[in-house]
């Protein structure tokens, strides 16, 4: 399974050992999506890929190396009731998250397949769109 | 078999016209003869929900006691023409506030037509007739008198399709267009476009009577931008930006389901209208033009990213299928303009004129012939 998080972690807690940590030790594919750290620590975007014992127990180990991890599902989100189809989202859309077709031309949203690039945000004409990373 | 306007209206008024949605016809095309289509069906309805920047609204105030010569006017903060008469107004859909950009003459229409309250502000030099300097107010649809939505152009018969050769992200009214041809987009509803259905406007003239954001509105001109001078594919439709209509209504039949104000990054503010027209199949020309399908229409690639240099050209079965092929590679193809609201739209038409809620109107003057498009030169 293929499982995103939101990690942020404080001054003192480094990410690149965390990293290593995961590979190695609990056998998980990682992708770093996102990542904007500075000084005073940071936030990563990961995707994490193993089954799901592993990436439960990995979650778990970071979770008591001090950093915090909340899954990505719940980030990102549009006003579905406000939406008027147009499209204009979907073609900015790397990743296919966002996609509209036939039969109906409705737009949809699978967020498991999100990679937070944020193109969406700006490219809704109604503004539907709100990316947050606070659960 | 030829049918008359009166012909059809009389089978409107008698609940037994057929009504098809351009989509559905098109469908029927594919085992049908315009002949056959045209003993069967009597009225086509088309549609189209985009975006469209020359949009706007005309406002009567109505007069305050003692009276303003309003030459200064804003509409929550935004400015708007002070150039009619002492208390009317034109809204233009662009029209924005430099300090919040992302809010525009297009969403105080539709601020208005949800039934808020718009605070006006105006000022006068005060004149010996209308004294009153300024004024701050509170209106809506209830307190003002005429609100009449105008489109100077709306329902371009086609349109280019936007991508972007260059190196950079470009922010346009065609969206999004990532570097490198990573996307295309495209505005037009296709085969369901009216423009499409009746490319040389035998039945759409002034006068004619249309769905307008869900009032009942009319073709009141050529639109601005007129072009009879585009190329033809082999099935005469013309290539690109050609015909336009100019269409008004009242706003407070409209809902705001079918107008939206909206805002296109690092572009500006801009309006989704939605435009229902219907063709009355009067003879097999008609019928067969009603018949067009989206393979059959084609338009230009236009590139976003090299001075609007046109590149190459596709068809909307292509477009709609969500990418085609391109310099040898597969470019992500996406919509601007709503196609499910389009659908609802000759879908409401559709049921309107077979209730009988809805008859059709011959044009009162055609549109022009033989026009093109004149550039604008610095001096
Ligand atoms: S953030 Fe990027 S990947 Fe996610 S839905 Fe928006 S455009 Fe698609
Ligand atoms: S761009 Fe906005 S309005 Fe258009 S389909 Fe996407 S979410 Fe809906």
């Amino acid at each position: 399974m293929i499982k995103k998080v939101v990690v942020t972690f404080p001054a003192d807690t480094a990410s690149q050992p965390l990293i290593y940590e995961l590979i190695k030790k609990y056998d998980i594919k990682v992708s770093i999506i996102k990542a904007d750290i500075d000084a005073n620590g940071g936030k990563l975007v990961l995707e994490l890929d193993s089954d799901s014992e592993h990436i439960a127990q990995s979650v778990q180990f970071m979770k008591d190396s001090g950093v915090d991890v909340s899954p990505l599902e719940k980030k990102i989100s549009y006003d579905d009731t406000r939406c008027i189809s147009c499209g204009a989202c979907t073609s900015a859309c790397p990743s296919g998250a966002l996609s509209i077709g036939a039969p109906d031309w409705k737009l949809k949203f699978q967020p498991d397949r999100c990679v937070v690039c944020k193109l969406c945000i700006v490219s809704c004409p109604l503004k539907l769109f709100r990316i947050e990373f606070a659960e | 078999m030829t049918k008359s306007y009166e012909e059809i209206n009389e089978k409107i008024r008698a609940g037994k016209a057929v009504v098809m949605t351009a989509e559905q016809v098109s469908e029927m095309a594919r085992t049908m003869s315009a002949k056959e289509i045209l003993s069967k069906v009597d009225v086509v309805t088309t549609a189209t929900f985009g975006a469209m920047c020359s949009s706007g609204a005309f406002l009567n105030f109505g007069h305050a006691n003692p009276p303003i010569r309003m030459e200064r006017i804003e509409l929550n903060g935004v400015p708007v023409s002070g150039g009619l008469a002492a208390v009317d107004t034109f809204v233009g859909a662009t029209d924005c506030n430099v300090q919040n950009p992302t809010y525009g003459g297009a969403h105080i229409i539709q601020d208005l037509i949800d039934g808020k309250e718009v605070t006006l502000e105006a000022w006068g030099k005060g004149t010996d007739c209308y004294p009153r300097k300024h004024i701050r107010t509170h209106i809506s649809l209830d307190t003002i008198n005429e609100a009449i939505l105008m489109n100077p152009r709306n329902a371009y018969q086609n349109y280019n399709v936007a991508l972007n050769t260059s190196d950079r992200t470009l922010y346009t009214y065609m969206g999004t267009l990532l570097p490198h041809m990573k996307n295309a987009s495209y505005s037009s509803a296709g085969e369901l476009s009216p423009l499409l259905n009746d490319p040389e406007c035998r039945t759409i003239g002034l006068g004619t009577k249309i769905f307008l954001c869900g009032a009942q509105g009319y073709v009141v001109w050529n639109g601005t931008q007129f072009n009879c001078s585009k190329p033809l594919n082999e099935n005469g439709v013309p290539m690109g930006n050609a015909r336009t209509l100019a269409l008004m209504g009242e706003m407070r039949e409209m809902s705001s389901e079918f107008i939206r104000g909206a805002y296109f990054e690092k572009y500006g503010v801009t309006m989704y209208v939605g435009v229902g027209v219907p063709i009355p199949l009067l003879d097999e020309d008609l019928a067969h033009r009603v018949s067009i399908r989206n393979s059959q229409i084609d338009t230009f690639i236009e590139d976003y990213g090299h001075e609007c240099e046109l590149i190459g050209q596709v068809n909307y079965e292509q477009l709609r299928s969500g990418e085609f092929e391109f310099r040898g590679r597969k470019i992500h193809t996406a919509p601007l303009s709503s196609l499910y609201k389009a659908r609802r739209i000759a879908g409401i038409l559709k049921q309107w004129i077979e209730q009988g809620r809805f008859e059709l109107t011959a044009p009162v003057r055609p549109m022009p012939a033989g026009t093109s498009l004149k550039g604008l030169k610095e001096i």
